[in-house]
């Protein structure tokens, strides 16, 4: 018995062990890399000593009483119970206070709220549970656009494997931003509220879906700031992290074309010649991306919200019924997302043909990228 | 007849409770009425600390360990909403019907059969919200601020559950407020003037005005929800023509105010037991008053500091942080009058002066988290992160939880005649301490540090105070079996009670025997 305890109480010091290994002590906000945050910071910060200060006075007399008048000690009471100077005293004082920290935030709280003058819009559309980027431009064919969606595999989350550095603070791609120039956002969501931030940049908007918000920053480091969605969006509201990656102008616009040479690329590979192997590989990656956190990896669900797709009457029925649903969605459960907008014609056949022959459902159909385009063509 | 007159006679002199289970379904008397509430919040609270026990098991290490996300979000809604509904609001009703009518000198509540009616819709209230845990699509998942469209178009088909449950609730608000309202202003006995009433009766008379104004501004908000529904509209669904910000400027008229409902009754109790302990009148009784009044005023004005991130603009967060700082002023009167009366007292340290201490300080602590997330640029930064999880735990439960164990401890002596065991009270007090402390005082570094709040699963560097967290969660959690076989030992095993078993308590409420017999005040006592 003592053995088997001492067993668990190591096993226990050690997890307590490679806990702390992992993670740090921080206490207090970050400054953050732009002027609002670093503002934003300093007003923290006054409040704070403010708070400090009032506190050890307040706190002070009563540990004196405490202390001092207690009637073991002897202490008789006093019977003063009134005085109309103190209460004016400690109204007029706490008032000033609150009028002079106000006087602070007001620069601060204008300087948030100025939209103008930016070199840059991207949009921000919160979805469950991923996050959509779009770089505004005039010419809608030169826009570049994506989805950003947690990297953490699901072995980390499930505690298979050891949890890495950034565990769910990393995504499959950053939203990348120019230093030192003003990047305004435009946000919004697709289904529910989602909220937007990042704590180095001192940047926080919710994304709510038929409203469009706007925010913006000025980065003054390269580097890349972590952040996460911070308005309960759902069952995986804690895994839709946010990444921005921030480079030197050059850098970044390098990065630009580079992505334009991609969506040209994959513009090609719509009308290319797709074998059954290649389809069924590219939908799985799909799936597990978009589709595998309610219709779970297995195909069977969460019912009723989210259900099975393992032997259901949409993945082994009608062809275009099956099209539909991926592309527009469904309109009885809206927990159901139109993936039209959001995917490639190729992702979206992929994933199609990857459906309708896993987990045992072997239809033996095949759904190309062409027939994505003729249904939307047809639509 | 004829014969019987004088027994009749003489059993209505002494006429007592009814025997067995009739004497709780159809009890009329405010005491009984008033057990019933405590006895039921109490079963609530630990019901919805059971639910905060599975979030803090969870959140003992990252990774998913116990529960699924989908389970953990309805686990942070229905504590949010038992604690809120169940727990600390018919806490304070209890009390409310305990002592309001021995305070003021009156026989019963004024509407006793009403009063009987709003106690026993309860349970039905929240045995059909605890219902929805078993459920198709489990139980509510959209957080106890319930934001739409996540609890319209996103919502499980419990939600429908949820909101009737939401209207049961709040009909028994409803109905309890007109009834402290009614009993307040009508059945005071003679010469006991508006400004000689004891401040938990002003400060119960100013919550029930605020429950009547703003419990039918949450009606009508799961009203709008339920017809968006079922019934085809679109208050809150922009593709109709409605807005989700709309839903969140009516639930936070009515959420705000709520909030110092759960707070006044409790500066309330507090300013009944400090001078007790003391030895000394309270400190600035009718500023006393007039803050509350102005606490409950500014409470109306305020409700968009929840939603400085949705986008209103400029001018409204100038308008919302001015006004939020603003009541920082009636609360800073309030604790410095709460110490000036401790000031050149003659101290003693019982169960409820512990308590009462523990409430002023750290209530404090959570204004001033408050105030810090008033200033709205940095509520930026704070917003909906275990920042604002501390700031409200801090004035929820070493706030309205202690006041509510510090009003236990202190009339439980008149409640059941029997005195509780003071080393055991004080173990009690010192492990909720403690367990309220090392809970909730890490939760402002993480959320400083960038932890969002209603997540399941968090990134590693948020490792280290989760656990400590999770650990003074636990002890809280235990301490509070503590607290139930204290009352229990009380009842069954303490010693008598006398009539006033403090020596420097005031009120009428000390003037009847210990326990208080069933009736009260038949004959109105004169104050002079």
């Amino acid at each position: 018995m003592p053995s088997k305890l001492l067993k668990g109480g190591v096993a226990l010091f050690a997890v307590l062990l490679s806990a702390v290994t992992q993670a740090d002590w921080t206490l207090n906000m970050p400054q953050g890399v732009t002027d609002i945050s670093d503002q934003v910071y300093s007003l923290h910060m006054l409040t704070f000593w403010v708070c400090v200060g009032i506190g050890v006075v307040v706190f002070g007399v009563m540990f004196y009483s405490i202390i001092k008048h207690r009637r073991s000690k002897g202490a008789v009471a006093d019977n003063f119970h009134e005085s109309t100077a103190v209460e004016l005293a400690w109204t007029l004082i706490p008032a000033a206070i609150i009028v002079y920290i106000g006087i602070q935030a007001f620069p601060v709280l204008k300087n948030m709220y100025d939209f103008e003058d930016s070199e840059l819009t991207v949009e921000i559309v919160g979805y469950q549970w991923k996050w959509r980027y779009t770089y505004l431009s005039d010419d809608p064919t030169q826009q570049v656009s994506y989805f950003s969606n947690l990297a953490t595999p699901a072995e980390q989350i499930r505690n298979r494997t050891d949890k890495g550095e950034n565990y769910l603070l990393e995504v499959d791609e950053p939203l990348v931003l120019p230093v030192g120039s003003k990047v305004r956002f435009v946000l919004t969501a697709a289904d529910v509220i989602h909220s937007w931030w990042v704590p180095q940049l001192g940047v926080k908007k919710d994304a709510i879906p038929g409203i469009v918000n706007e925010s913006w920053t000025i980065i003054n480091e390269p580097g890349i700031y972590r952040g996460q969605c911070t308005e309960l969006c759902g069952k995986d509201h804690g895994f839709m992290p946010v990444v921005v990656q921030a480079l030197p102008q050059a850098e970044f616009d390098e990065w630009m074309a580079g992505k334009k040479e991609e969506a040209a690329k994959l513009a090609e590979l719509t009308q290319k010649d797709w074998t059954y192997d290649e389809l069924m590989e590219v939908g799985e990656s799909v799936y597990q991306k978009n589709c595998a956190s309610c219709h779970q990896a297995n195909g069977e669900g969460l019912p009723p919200t989210f259900p099975a797709l393992k032997d259901s009457p949409i993945a082994t029925g009608d062809v275009m019924a099956h099209i539909d649903i991926v592309v527009n969605g469904s309109a009885q459960n809206p927990a159901m997302a139109a993936f039209g907008p959001q995917l490639s014609e190729v992702d979206l056949a992929a994933v199609i043909t990857y459906e309708r022959n896993a987990w045992g459902n072997d239809t033996g159909d095949m759904v190309t990228p062409v027939d994505i385009l003729n249904y939307n063509a047809g639509q | 007849m004829t014969t019987t007159t004088h027994d009749h006679h003489d059993d209505h002199a002494h006429h007592g409770p009814a025997k067995g289970l009739a004497r709780w379904l159809f009890s009329t008397n405010h005491k009984d009425i008033g057990t019933l509430y405590l006895w039921f919040s109490f079963a609530m609270f630990f019901l919805g600390g059971v639910f905060a026990m599975v979030i803090r098991a969870e959140l003992f290490q990252p990774g998913l360990q116990l529960v699924e996300p989908a389970f953990f979000n309805q686990m942070t809604t229905m504590h949010g909403l038992v604690m809120v509904f169940g727990a600390v609001m018919p806490a304070f009703v209890g009390l409310a019907n305990w002592m309001i009518p021995l305070m003021i000198g009156a026989p019963d509540m004024a509407l006793p059969r009403m009063n009987n009616l709003s106690f026993w819709i309860l349970p039905f209230a929240f045995a059909m919200l605890a219902s929805t845990l078993f459920m198709e699509g489990g139980a509510p998942n959209f957080g106890w601020t319930f934001y739409a469209p996540l609890s319209t178009t996103y919502a499980p088909p419990s939600v429908t559950f949820f909101i009737f449950a939401v209207h049961i609730m709040g009909a028994s608000s409803i109905m309890g407020a007109i009834n402290v309202i009614a009993t307040i202003i009508n059945m005071r006995a003679p010469g006991m003037t508006w400004m000689k009433l004891p401040l938990f009766v002003w400060t119960w008379l100013i919550t029930a005005f605020l429950l009547i104004a703003v419990m039918p501004v949450l009606a009508g908000v799961v009203t709008m929800m339920l017809m968006d529904i079922h019934f085809g509209t679109a208050f809150f669904d922009a593709a109709g023509g409605g807005s989700p910000v709309l839903f969140q400027h009516v639930f936070w008229f009515f959420g705000h105010p709520e909030v110092y409902i759960m707070i006044l009754p409790a500066f309330g109790v507090v300013s009944a037991i400090i001078p007790a302990f003391s030895r000394k009148k309270l400190f600035g009784y009718s500023s006393m008053v007039y803050a509350t009044a102005s606490i409950a005023f500014l409470s109306f004005i305020v409700w968009a500091h929840h939603m400085f991130t949705v986008g209103i603009p400029f001018a409204g967060e100038l308008f919302f942080m001015i006004a939020t700082m603003l009541i920082a002023v009636p609360t800073g009167v309030k604790v410095f009058n709460w110490v000036t009366t401790m000031f050149r007292g003659s101290l003693t340290f019982e169960t409820p002066m512990l308590f009462s201490i523990a409430f002023v300080v750290l209530f404090t602590i959570g204004g001033f988290s408050g105030l810090m997330l008033a200033v709205a640029p940095a509520d930026f930064q704070y917003h909906d992160t275990y920042f604002v999880v501390a700031h409200f735990h801090y004035v929820l439960v070493p706030g309205a939880v202690f006041s509510i164990m510090a009003a236990a401890y202190y009339w439980l002596p008149k409640w059941s005649g029997r005195m509780y065991n003071e080393t055991l009270g004080k173990t009690h007090f010192w492990l909720s301490f403690v367990g309220v402390n090392v809970t909730f005082f890490p939760q402002h570094f993480i959320g400083l540090a960038g932890m969002p709040r209603r997540i399941p699963d968090y990134a590693v560097q948020f490792a280290d105070f989760n656990m400590v967290s999770s650990i003074g969660a636990f002890l809280f959690g235990a301490s509070q079996l503590l607290f139930l076989f204290i009352v229990i030992h009380t009842i069954v095993a303490g010693k008598k009670a006398k009539a006033k078993p403090w020596d420097g308590a005031e009120g009428l409420e000390w003037t009847v025997p210990s326990p208080a017999p069933f009736h009260t005040f038949d004959t109105p006592p004169k104050v002079d």
